[in-house]
């Protein structure tokens, strides 16, 4: 009991909190666990591009940003922890870099009325606005994904992929089930034969499954990994000398810490990719600038310009701008998290604003709207040289199977709103 | 001074063998009752609910049946994870097919049905025992938590596998879903919680519970006085799957309200229970409360002291937080091996004594 009462106050004194002055950004972030190496080089970009533009621009529109990061270890329980104990001091957005955790909060952020932004990961039909008010997944997501994938081997393969064998490997979970739909349906349409096989959380072991593909001779390898599986899996593949150009990750299964550890073995290893690699853009410039020679940078500032940094940073830039445009909006610098998302639906990424933040061709440009919070599903493909350890793009953003995916969203988002008795609308 | 018996009279076999003998505790175990179910539901908010209070009352659950299993039956269980998945997906496809039925229902439906698939995994009790049963059971928790993922039935054909609880309510009071008010889940798992203590507690102190413990402390002997092994090992089985599968159920509906089964009912969760049990104290049912609350709140108050108080770094406070509590599980075990209740009760001991020692 006496446990039970010190809590009680310590809590009473959290609940408490600050007043709300500063535009709140919680970092649902994971820098422990066995998917820390994806977790901690998003949550530095993440982080450090806010710190920067409170450094250069003093703050969104005037009003300083402030960043709550709450470990989540990529677990939901802790992940509902974090929501719980971060929602009450003001948060605009969530970005839980989980598709897990993203299904646990769904549900909550429409009750409470804050937006949450899945960029590439989460829910797919949360694409359809109509029924997923609160939810955003722009610019692209696994579907588009999956398609992508597709697209590119039709291209390299003459547009041709009959009696072609695609395998693919994926998390045991809802993040790796994902694209599952969308590859049965593209097979059915192009012919291909499609063969799945999950590996369990961690991921650590995947010899059974590498042991089939050697076995079954699948043209083919895609894979939907995140955390310590990618490593295994490309050093699995490079063991039973499965050719990486035949080898395509879907874009969480593609930075450089998964690679590196395979050596030159995964040189010609590919992944998807829906923004632009390297640090030849002037952004890294200020973060170096401002961030890390002042020693305020999130990390130890040697991630940047890494695959995972840089979307962490594009994340935080897509939040930012969004709240930019619910200050215009709403005529306020001190919005909520109600303004923040009506920022969020009327978001346009154009070329001349990209270039103004000093991220010049970093994404594609695009307009958000409540009948498409999936953007436009830009999918391009990033390829590893081993020899000079950097990715680069192999093939620019192009457009996915509109008609497949939209059907599939349509019928899952559909579904969802029958369940939850939601009527679909947008006003 | 504080535990006084002298004037407590008892003047009947009942208030002889009654829960708490001693006035002081019977009373503070009312007064706790009184804040649970009057004070706490009108100053809950989500924050306590969703963070404290929820994990809380669903681990206890959990807690309380496995003791029954581990402690009072002395039966090794590594499936815990497993049967909590049970109670878990029995509630979301009773939830599914029947929606008009009340919450309660369900609940107490997913538990039966976990009940069932207890016994089954716990038939090899009665042929071994220790190390080999806990080997068994663990197979039972790998071979659950595959099936979830494997049988799309189990999921309703869901895209991403997961199972999500629709909005269900209790008289019209919403218990599941995100709009469920925070002092409605809280009432419901307390109900459920209280329920099962008061059961658990006087079936321990009745025949079954001492013909669990008697094949607990020597089963030969046991059956030389005429326990039948049988009916002992697989009522233990039932009820602590009965329990776990309400606690799983929970978990499920009331708390997450999505799950993913290899992430929320994974061996770690077998192990975590199977921690507050050890922790909390064997064949105690305070135990099994101080045991979830331990584990449940100690990570919080650490992140609250570290990340809050301290503005330490996150990942710094959460590789703290895995060598506290694995160092205070070792210190535990080391200087109290009979749990947080051993502690409780030499301490009301010395409280009954105190201020004259002897």
């Amino acid at each position: 009991m006496k446990l039970k009462l010190t809590t009680l106050a310590l809590g009473a004194v959290m609940a408490a909190g600050p007043v709300m002055a500063d535009l709140v950004f919680p970092s649902l972030s994971y820098r422990t666990g066995p998917y820390a190496a994806g977790g901690i080089p998003f949550a530095d970009g993440y982080a450090d591009y806010f710190t920067l533009l409170n450094e250069r621009d003093g703050g969104i529109g005037g009003v300083m940003t402030k960043l709550i990061e709450c470990e989540t270890g990529y677990n939901t329980e802790k992940g509902v922890e974090c929501y719980e104990s971060t929602k009450g001091e003001g948060a605009l957005v969530y970005q839980p870099l989980s598709t897990g955790i993203t299904y646990q909060l769904i549900p909550k952020v429409t009750a409470d009325n804050i937006p949450l932004h899945t960029m590439g990961y989460g829910r797919t039909s949360a694409a359809n606005g109509e029924v997923f008010s609160n939810v955003f997944n722009y610019p692209a997501n696994y579907w588009n994904g999956a398609s992508g994938v597709v697209n590119y081997l039709l291209e390299s393969n003459g547009g041709d992929l009959k009696g072609k064998k695609i395998a693919l490997v994926y998390h045991n979970s809802a993040y790796g089930k994902e694209p599952i739909r969308t590859l049965e349906e593209l097979s059915a349409k192009h012919g291909f034969e499609l063969m799945a096989l999950p590996v369990d959380h961690p991921g650590q072991e995947q010899k059974s499954q590498w042991l089939q593909i050697r076995r079954e001779r699948p043209d083919f390898v895609t894979m939907w990994g995140w955390g310590v599986m990618n490593q295994v899996a490309i050093q699995e593949a490079a063991n039973i000398r499965f050719p990486m150009e035949n080898f395509i990750g879907v874009w969480w299964s593609g930075a450089e810490h998964d690679v590196m550890s395979a050596g030159d073995a995964a040189d010609g290893y590919k992944a998807l990719t829906f923004h632009n690699v390297g640090r030849d853009f002037p952004v890294f410039h200020h973060i170096q600038k401002y961030v890390v020679d002042t020693g305020k940078a999130a990390g130890a500032g040697d991630q940047i310009g890494t695959v995972l940094y840089n979307r962490g940073m594009y994340a935080a830039m897509l939040a930012a701008e969004a709240a930019k445009t619910a200050q215009g909006i709403h005529g306020t610098a001190d919005i909520n998290a109600a303004m923040m998302r009506d920022g969020m639906e009327a978001l346009e990424i154009n070329e001349a604003k990209m270039a103004d933040l000093g991220m010049p061709n970093f994404g594609p440009s695009f307009n958000v709207s409540c009948e498409n919070h999936g953007g436009p599903g830009l999918v391009g493909v990033t390829q590893w040289d081993a020899s000079s350890k950097t990715w680069s793009l192999i093939s620019d953003f192009k457009p996915t199977d509109g008609d497949v995916i939209g059907a599939l969203v349509a019928e899952d988002s559909g579904a969802y709103a029958a369940e939850n008795k939601i009527t679909p609308n947008c006003n | 001074m504080f535990y006084r018996e002298a004037g407590d009279f008892k003047t009947s076999y009942e208030q002889d063998s009654q829960t708490f003998p001693i006035k002081f505790d019977r009373f503070r175990y009312y007064a706790v009752l009184a804040i649970a179910f009057l004070v706490v539901p009108f100053v809950i908010n989500d924050y306590w609910a969703n963070a404290i209070l929820l994990p809380f009352l669903i681990y206890a659950i959990a807690a309380i049946g496995l003791n029954i299993l581990v402690g009072y039956a002395g039966q090794v269980s590594l499936g815990t994870g497993g049967f909590m998945a049970v109670g878990a997906y029995a509630c979301y496809k009773f939830m599914t097919m029947m929606p008009e039925v009340s919450m309660f229902v369900h609940v107490l439906l997913a538990g039966g049905m976990t009940a069932i698939v207890c016994v089954v995994f716990g038939l090899p009790s009665l042929r071994i025992k220790g190390f080999y049963l806990a080997v068994a059971t663990l197979a039972a928790q790998f071979f659950l938590v595959w099936l979830f993922n494997r049988v799309p039935w189990f999921y309703n054909y869901s895209a991403s596998g997961q199972i999500s609880a629709p909005e269900r309510d209790v008289f019209g009071i919403m218990i599941t879903g995100p709009n469920a008010p925070a002092w409605a889940t809280y009432m419901f798992s307390l109900i459920f919680l209280t329920l099962c203590a008061l059961v658990a507690r006087n079936l321990t102190r009745g025949t079954i519970g001492r013909s669990w413990m008697a094949i607990r402390d020597m089963d030969i002997a046991a059956e030389i006085i005429g326990v039948n092994p049988l009916k002992a090992k697989l009522t233990a089985f039932a009820v602590s799957g009965f329990f776990i599968g309400i606690s799983g159920a929970l978990f499920f509906s009331v708390y997450l309200g999505a799950v993913e089964v290899g992430e929320a009912f994974g061996i770690t969760k077998s192990f975590l229970v199977l921690f507050m049990v050890i922790i909390g104290g064997l064949g105690s049912i305070f135990g099994s409360f101080a045991g979830a609350a331990f584990l449940v709140l100690l990570p919080v108050v650490l992140k609250v002291v570290g990340v809050d108080v301290l503005g330490w770094p996150t990942d710094i406070v959460a590789h703290f937080q895995l060598v506290i509590v694995g160092a205070l599980i070792i210190v535990f075990l080391i200087v109290e091996p009979h749990g947080l209740a051993q502690l409780w009760r030499v301490a009301k001991e010395k409280l009954r004594l105190w201020p004259f020692p002897h």
